[in-house]
């Protein structure tokens, strides 16, 4: 049977999603320092599955057929390299050496109720403390979402090497370190949740924020952001109200992705876009995750992106939009969390409810403005006070610094549309 | 603390009537019984033997292949302990699933040193 677009197409989707559960579950029994040799395992898995499946059609258990044989070829991998190379943990060290004990061990170690968390476990250990921000989220998409050094490569905008090195460095810490792979403890886990969200909130932004062209990427990654994060709300441990808030948050935006592109790829502002395409049984389970976030006393960030985001989705029209109350969110947001991107689109909001000259006011006062003017975003902003203020031609200067700031076709494109508009 | 070597001999014949489940549950007492000794931070390692090999003999270094003897002495094992005596190295010998077999044996022998007086 020669290589169907469809087998390929099967079998690259299942691949991706269930990589990352099998990579997660032969690095806890490999001990992470061997976190590649388990990446290699799982590779191989996948390739005799092609292979075989080519000949023989898909399994009817594709996923248990895969995970058998990921298990049986680790096994031999430990029978085989036990001379050379230390498994396991403190624990399991000794058990995996000797051919006495490496079998059951082995099984014992490859249960289904010890297999539940890994994906968890790995999470926390890809978010380690000491590691920075860039290379968590690298972590995560080469390991846990089963992404390829060039798609990573691809969602960073950058070249293939750097993130080969990058990757190299980060299992290089792994080996030394000997990272553990668990669930932090109670005292620990709040601070350790808090690197696990960001990672999965800048995933789900490199998704969402369409800064590069491919389709399928951005939605692989949209999807895994909000998987990952619905393993934390399935864990006892770590199904915190701000987990819940991030997941709200991750549905009420996604919850309008058919709406904000046109076929051709064409970006759609938000009071253009077809309210009728928004996907109304998500913005449904996202209400039912902020009613689960709201327990507890703290608000986070997450909870008040949620909040501005439930705004929107539910206007039944852009003018209707709640801006008074988007902007009170706004403001909150800005007092937790002052950020100059917070900031930004604090001014976005007043330019709805108070106008240009207020609006123009409060962007011009923005502590430290020197960062944003190379954020293509705050360009933008400007150009839009400008023109609601009919002054063209400041506003077509800053359009035209917006458009050189932006990598993305589909930005530059609306930006050129903006000034087009003006000239009319 | 003294280093002891646990070698085990016999329980082939035994072994190869056993069920596939039963094999498994066999499997199962050895690693609890090494386990347990790792537990204690007493196990230093050991490898069961595979079958048949070869012996190399005297000055001549004649080779022959084995088996080379009656199965119930044939080495199948081993188990390196560090314990505080003879008596601890029996009693945790005694747990080895070695002698769930009627021809099993643990020799237990203290890890020496070659001197020349």
């Amino acid at each position: 049977m020669p290589e169907s677009p469809q087998l390929l197409s099967t079998v690259n989707h299942l691949f991706r999603h269930q990589s990352g559960k099998m990579v997660a579950v032969l690095t806890r029994i490999f001990g992470s320092h061997n976190i590649e040799l388990a990446e290699d395992v799982v590779q191989d898995t996948l390739v005799t599955a092609l292979e075989q499946w080519k000949i023989k059609g898909i399994p009817e258990k594709p996923e248990a057929w895969l995970f058998i044989v990921a298990k049986n070829k680790a096994l031999n991998v430990i029978k085989k390299q036990r001379n050379n190379i230390l498994f396991g943990d403190d624990e399991t060290q000794v058990l995996l050496q000797s051919g006495y004990t490496i079998e059951t061990t082995f099984k014992q170690l490859a249960e289904e109720e010890l297999i539940k968390d890994d994906q968890l476990r790995m999470m926390f250990a890809c978010c380690h403390p000491q590691l920075s921000e860039e290379s968590q989220v690298t972590l995560i998409l080469k390991t846990l979402c089963g992404f390829s050094t060039a798609e990573i490569a691809k969602t960073f905008l950058t070249s293939e090497d750097t993130i080969s090195k990058r990757l190299y460095r980060t299992k290089e810490f792994f080996r030394q370190q000997k990272v553990k792979l668990e669930i932090p403890s109670v005292g620990e886990i709040k601070n350790r949740t808090d690197a696990v969200l960001n990672s999965i909130y800048l995933l789900f932004n490199e998704g969402y924020n369409s800064t590069h062209s491919e389709e399928l990427i951005r939605k692989d990654l949209i999807t895994e952001a909000m998987m990952l994060c619905k393993f934390l709300t399935e864990n006892i441990h770590t199904q915190l109200p701000k987990v819940y808030a991030l997941l709200a948050l991750m549905c009420f935006h996604s919850s309008r992705n058919d709406s904000r592109l046109t076929s051709a790829g064409d970006i759609i502002l938000l009071p253009m876009q077809d309210r009728s395409k928004w996907n109304y049984e998500m913005i449904e389970q996202a209400n039912e995750y902020m009613n689960q976030a709201a327990f507890g006393n703290t608000i986070s960030t997450y909870h008040l992106e949620a909040a501005i985001a439930y705004e929107h989705c539910t206007a039944e029209s852009f003018a209707q939009t709640n801006w008074q109350k988007v902007l009170e969110y706004y403001e909150w947001l800005y007092k937790i969390s002052p950020s100059q991107i917070t900031a930004l689109n604090r001014v976005v909001a007043i330019l709805q409810v108070q106008g240009p000259t207020v609006a123009l006011q409060h962007l011009e006062a923005i502590p430290d403005k020197k960062k944003l003017e190379s954020f293509y975003l705050y360009y933008s902003l400007l150009g839009e006070i400008h023109s609601q203020l009919y002054d063209k031609t400041m506003a077509q200067k800053y359009f035209e610094a917006a458009i050189k700031l932006t990598q993305s076709k589909a930005e530059k494109k609306m930006l050129k549309n903006k000034i087009a508009a003006l000239l009319n | 603390m003294k280093d002891y070597l646990l070698l085990f001999r016999g329980g082939d014949a035994e072994r190869k009537q056993l069920s596939p489940e039963q094999l498994e549950a066999n499997m199962k007492r050895w690693q609890q019984w090494i386990g347990g000794i790792a537990q204690q931070e007493k196990y230093m390692g050991g490898q069961p033997l595979e079958a048949g090999g070869k012996v190399l003999t005297g000055t001549s270094k004649k080779l022959t292949d084995g088996p080379f003897m009656e199965g119930k002495e044939i080495l199948g094992g081993y188990v390196h302990i560090k314990v505080s005596d003879m008596d601890e190295a029996v009693q945790i010998s005694e747990g080895c699933p070695i002698l769930e077999h009627e021809t099993g044996t643990v020799e237990i022998r203290e890890i020496g040193t070659m001197s020349a007086q």
